[in-house]
């Protein structure tokens, strides 16, 4: 046990922990794991000052503390409000959050070209995903959509513009790892887009980066050989000698050829430990790694519904507490467990009550 | 290569000195409307990156803020810019006329220039002089009440000015 | 004739300038305000029951006490000289005619906050303007009044002016500190708010430029006599800046005891309607307030007469109300197209969107696109409705209040004048060449009869 760090209780969507001081409802929630996580497109635990802006992790505060238990008037971003001793979140069993979600969702759509059959990022894009789960069918946009001028990147990094969805990620990246930044965001409002203004290449080392953060197919890596659909390659880690970086990456291969050099990311899809360009862009070498073996590729994207043979099933926490059941069903609760909250509309809630599980307070692994 | 004039980087020591030490950053926003005015009334990346040098920023920080804020040209623009207004209040009294009326007299739509580089033609939101509708900013000034006379007052002091 | 705090003097001839405004009795606020403790300036101010000026109208006594006080960091006050909501331009009348008045309330100010450094930030088009402050504060500061030690006082304080460059949002006081920190302006994430963590990450407070002018009068006659003045909790006295359709467009001090009827159709004020023509509409806050439908604007849905100030202007909450806002005061008449004023503004909204989150993003073009259709008659009734779902899922998602800014105007024209815009649709030609008029916008609205109990 961690000494003397003040901790706070918290419920999310029925579920109570308690976490130390300072942990976002975001964070509480990635402790709970599966379906009451909220979907984060701009936030990124590594980049300080990141979040806020892509407004996909809105969540309700049904109670604000227990020294001030009003709710909060408005949705919040989770991925920016600290806990409070006593809070109550909800999540996934709020219908105002639903609402607002898929409204977030379709704004993030509106002008996406929906390219994805010809985007490299096709099959671990966050975006992708979020559409799956809460977009419509079919868009009630029926203008054009925005396009921008091409801008050249340099030889490392290829942008697409129009897939951009501004969470600022790359550019809070390039700020925080390297030594110059020299792409940034410019103009404002719906005519805002990543480019360097004068054609620029991005080559400062640690760059590289600025592809497996971005959440959506806007940067991509332009040495990506053969261009492969993601699902059709089998990521394996690997780690070589670096004088710079850890050395640890996922290399993607097909048969015995490296087709892709990335960070290793973990069950939220965000980079273990960054990497340096060499690793990223020049080592396409089985030659020039230590193989350790496969990947553990654990959102529940398209790529963990792909090719993987011996797939294993990502270890989310929450479901391994219990026997592999998914945390929805958990959610679906009924009558007189002690979860309750009178406050919730039951009618609203179907099938039975299996609350008396959730007494026990989240234990941190 | 372009450079502020001694008395204009007095100036520009001026504007970094209202700030406290180390906070120089600050001085960007009014150092970008001086070089707009000296050196040609738009910004190059030339004068960007001359900005930026004079303040130790990056280029990237320097086009990141000029291309937010709509006074700042990043095209050569004319001699004289018309800046109408048409938003709502201006609207309801008129603008849409003085707009189609100048875009005629000059023989140019808006956001164009004249052959002789002498006008541009800008629509810009609410300038703050609703009471005053239909207005335009010209320089520094504003220009209130228009009617067709006025603005063809103003071309042909403009055309004087030359 | 209404009694006057700030435009008192802003007839006398050359009030301009120090001379003039201190043999008028300039400067004897800070006289007197420097002689006090600094509580006791927060104090009075608190009593006054002042509220912003620049549109939320959060009381400013109380704002001040929340400022963050820790040991050995620079506290800054900012004014909010941006003034850009559609409709408002009376911060503008008050520098331009009153310089000497905003310098004076910000000594005032800064002492009692203990801001060493204030900063003046005005939007970058009133080029003009940035002189005449400039020339005031160098004649205040000639005078003792600016510099160090200040009448003896032992407090120092320096005002610079900085210009903006031309973005709405600017006035959206986190995005105003960025862009005074040289950036461009996107609003922060709040928390941390500005008093905790504002300019250069220290504790600052940002107020309007009549919020601080008012802390003149508040001085001068005490907090309490302040409070006196007006209704409720609409205290003081406010500036109007009145335009559109009327026939004495301006800038008015008002105290808030007087009806909307009478601020349109007296002489005092805005004069009536030109050419005899009829009221239609009014958006009676500046352009992200609601608009209202002529009946409602001069009577609230209970049937009683609305007045110029915070509760009745907002009375009926935005069903059948709508706000104050900054006071900018827009009138429509009868041959106006509401559809028409909303595309202007929805093209405002987005056009100075800074673009940092999706729904506000997004939205704002969206939503203009779509009244641009329906203006230009090409519109389909599921437009009304999609527009109306747009509106509602930027309305409280956003990172600002811009989203909000944004989502009324077109959610409040839709509410009042949801015929309007099907007419537009069911007469895609006729709309091209001829508006909706007047129709029922001015008729007496029914008030259901009183169920004695
Ligand atoms: C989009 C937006 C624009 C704003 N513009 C202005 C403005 O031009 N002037 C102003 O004083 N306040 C403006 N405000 C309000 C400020 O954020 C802030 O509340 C105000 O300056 C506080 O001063 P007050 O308490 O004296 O009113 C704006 C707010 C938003 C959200
Ligand atoms: S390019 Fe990618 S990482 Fe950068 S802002 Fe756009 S979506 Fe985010
Ligand atoms: S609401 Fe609009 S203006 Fe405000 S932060 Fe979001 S995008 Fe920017
Ligand atoms: S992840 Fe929280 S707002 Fe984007
Ligand atoms: S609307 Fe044109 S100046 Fe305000």
């Amino acid at each position: 046990m961690a000494e003397e760090v003040k901790k706070l209780k918290v419920t999310i969507d029925n579920i109570t922990l308690e976490v130390p001081q300072g942990t976002t409802i975001l964070q509480a929630a990635r402790m709970v794991g599966g379906d009451v996580v909220p979907p984060a497109m701009c936030y990124y635990t590594k980049l300080e000052g990141s979040g806020g802006k892509c407004r996909t992790c809105l969540v309700e505060v049904s109670k604000g503390s227990e020294a001030d238990p009003r709710p909060m008037p408005k949705l919040v971003v989770s991925c920016r409000t600290g806990v409070m001793d006593g809070m109550e979140v909800k999540n996934i069993t709020s219908p105002k959050v639903k609402e607002a979600r898929n409204g977030v969702v379709e704004f993030l759509l509106l002008n996406h070209p929906l390219d994805c059959p010809v985007c490299d990022q096709a099959g671990e894009c966050h975006l992708q995903d979020l559409g799956y789960e809460h977009g419509k069918q079919g868009t009630r946009y029926e203008f054009k959509r925005r396009t921008f001028d091409k801008h050249d990147l340099g030889p490392y990094i290829q942008l697409h513009m129009t897939r951009c969805i501004l969470c600022y990620r790359c550019v809070i990246t390039a700020d925080q790892l390297t030594e110059k930044r020299v792409h940034g965001i410019l103009s404002r409002g719906d005519h805002a887009e990543i480019a360097t203004y004068i054609e620029k290449s991005l080559d400062n080392n640690f760059i590289g980066n600025v592809i497996d953060v971005c959440p959506v197919g806007a940067l991509t890596d332009k040495t990506f050989r053969f261009k492969n659909r993601v699902w059709f390659t089998k990521p394996v880690n690997a780690h070589r000698e670096c004088s710079c970086c850890s050395g640890k990456v996922t290399l993607w291969q097909r048969g015995e050829e490296v087709l892709r050099v990335t960070a290793r990311k973990d069950q939220w899809g965000e980079v273990e430990e960054w990497i340096c360009n060499e690793c990223r862009f020049e080592k396409k070498k089985t030659t020039d790694w230590v193989i350790e073996g496969p990947t553990h590729v654990s959102r529940h994207s398209v790529i963990s519904q792909g090719h993987y043979e011996n797939m294993v099933k990502p270890k989310e926490t929450f479901s391994a507490v219990h026997d592999g059941r998914k945390p929805k069903l958990l959610m679906d609760i009924h009558s007189v467990s002690e979860v309750n909250d009178p406050s919730i509309d039951l009618s609203e809630i179907q099938g039975p009550a299996t609350g008396a599980v959730f007494n026990h307070p989240k234990q941190k692994a | 290569m372009i450079k502020f004039s001694e008395d204009k980087m007095k100036e520009v020591q001026a504007m970094i000195a209202r700030y406290p030490e180390g906070k120089h950053k600050s001085a960007l926003i009014p150092l970008l409307h001086l070089a707009q005015d000296e050196f040609g009334g738009w910004l190059s990346a030339e004068t960007m990156d001359y900005v930026a040098t004079l303040l130790q920023l990056e280029s990237i920080e320097v086009y990141e803020v000029a291309t937010f804020y709509s006074m700042f040209n990043l095209k050569p623009v004319g001699k004289h810019v018309f800046e109408v207004c048409h938003t709502g209040p201006c609207m309801l009294n008129g603008s849409d006329k003085i707009i189609e009326y100048i875009k005629k007299k000059l023989s140019i739509s808006v956001g164009e220039t004249t052959a002789d580089d002498l006008f541009t033609l800008k629509t810009v939101e609410c300038l703050g002089a609703c009471g005053y509708a239909p207005m335009m900013q010209l320089g520094i000034h504003y220009r209130e009440h228009l009617t067709e006379a006025k603005v063809d007052a103003i071309i042909e002091e403009c055309r004087n000015k030359k | 004739m209404a009694k006057k705090l700030l435009l008192e003097k802003a007839h006398v001839e050359g009030i301009r300038y120090y001379d003039v405004y201190r043999r008028e009795g300039g400067y004897a606020a800070v006289e007197k305000a420097l002689k006090m403790d600094t509580g006791a300036v927060v104090e009075e101010v608190k009593k006054s029951g002042l509220r912003g000026r620049g549109g939320a109208g959060f009381p400013a006594g109380m704002k001040w006490s929340f400022l963050a006080k820790p040991e050995g960091v620079p506290r800054y006050l900012v004014c909010n000289a941006d003034e850009s909501e559609p409709g408002t331009f009376k911060d503008r009348y008050l520098m331009e005619v009153l310089p000497h008045l905003l310098i004076e309330g910000l000594i005032i100010s800064s002492y009692a906050l203990g801001s060493n450094i204030t900063y003046i930030y005005i939007r970058g088009e009133y080029a003009w303007i940035v002189a005449i402050l400039e020339q005031a504060i160098s004649e205040a500061k000639e005078n003792g009044f600016l510099g160090k030690n200040i009448l003896g006082s032992g407090f120092d304080c320096e005002i610079y002016v900085q210009r903006g460059a031309g973005a709405y949002i600017c006035g959206e006081e986190t995005a105003l500190i960025e862009s005074l920190e040289g950036k461009r302006g996107n609003p922060r994430i709040k928390p941390p708010f500005p008093a905790v963590k504002g300019l250069w990450d220290c504790p600052t407070v940002v107020n309007n430029v009549e919020t601080i002018a008012a802390v003149v009068p508040i001085m001068n006659m005490g907090g309490e006599a302040y409070s006196e003045i007006g209704v409720g909790r609409s205290t003081g006295t406010k500036l109007i800046s009145a335009c559109g359709n009327i026939n004495k467009p301006g800038v008015y001090e008002i105290d808030m005891t007087i009806s909307v009827e009478e601020f349109i159709y007296s002489e005092e004020y805005c004069g009536g309607i030109p050419n005899g023509k009829k009221l239609k509409a009014c958006i009676p806050g500046g352009s992200s307030v609601p608009i209202l439908p002529a009946n409602l604007l001069l009577k609230t849905a209970k049937g009683e007469t609305r007045y110029m100030n915070y509760e009745s202007l907002s009375d009926g909450g935005f069903a059948t109300g709508s706000m104050m806002g900054s006071g900018g005061f827009i009138v429509l008449d009868e041959d106006q197209c509401i559809v028409r004023n909303t595309l202007t503004l929805a093209r405002f909204y987005r056009h100075e969107s800074c673009g940092q989150c999706s729904p506000c993003r997004e939205g704002t073009g969206w939503m203009e696109k779509i009244l641009n259709k329906i203006e230009y008659g090409k519109g389909e009734m599921s437009d009304i409705d999609l527009l109306w779902d747009i509106q509602r899922k930027i309305e409280g998602n956003t990172i600002c209040p811009l989203g909000d800014a944004a989502a009324w105007p077109v959610a409040a024209a839709i509410r009042h004048f949801r015929d309007e815009f099907e007419w537009h649709i069911n007469n895609r030609e006729l709309s091209q060449t001829q508006n909706y008029g007047l129709a029922h916008y001015a008729d007496p609205i029914h008030v259901p009869e009183q169920v004695n109990a």
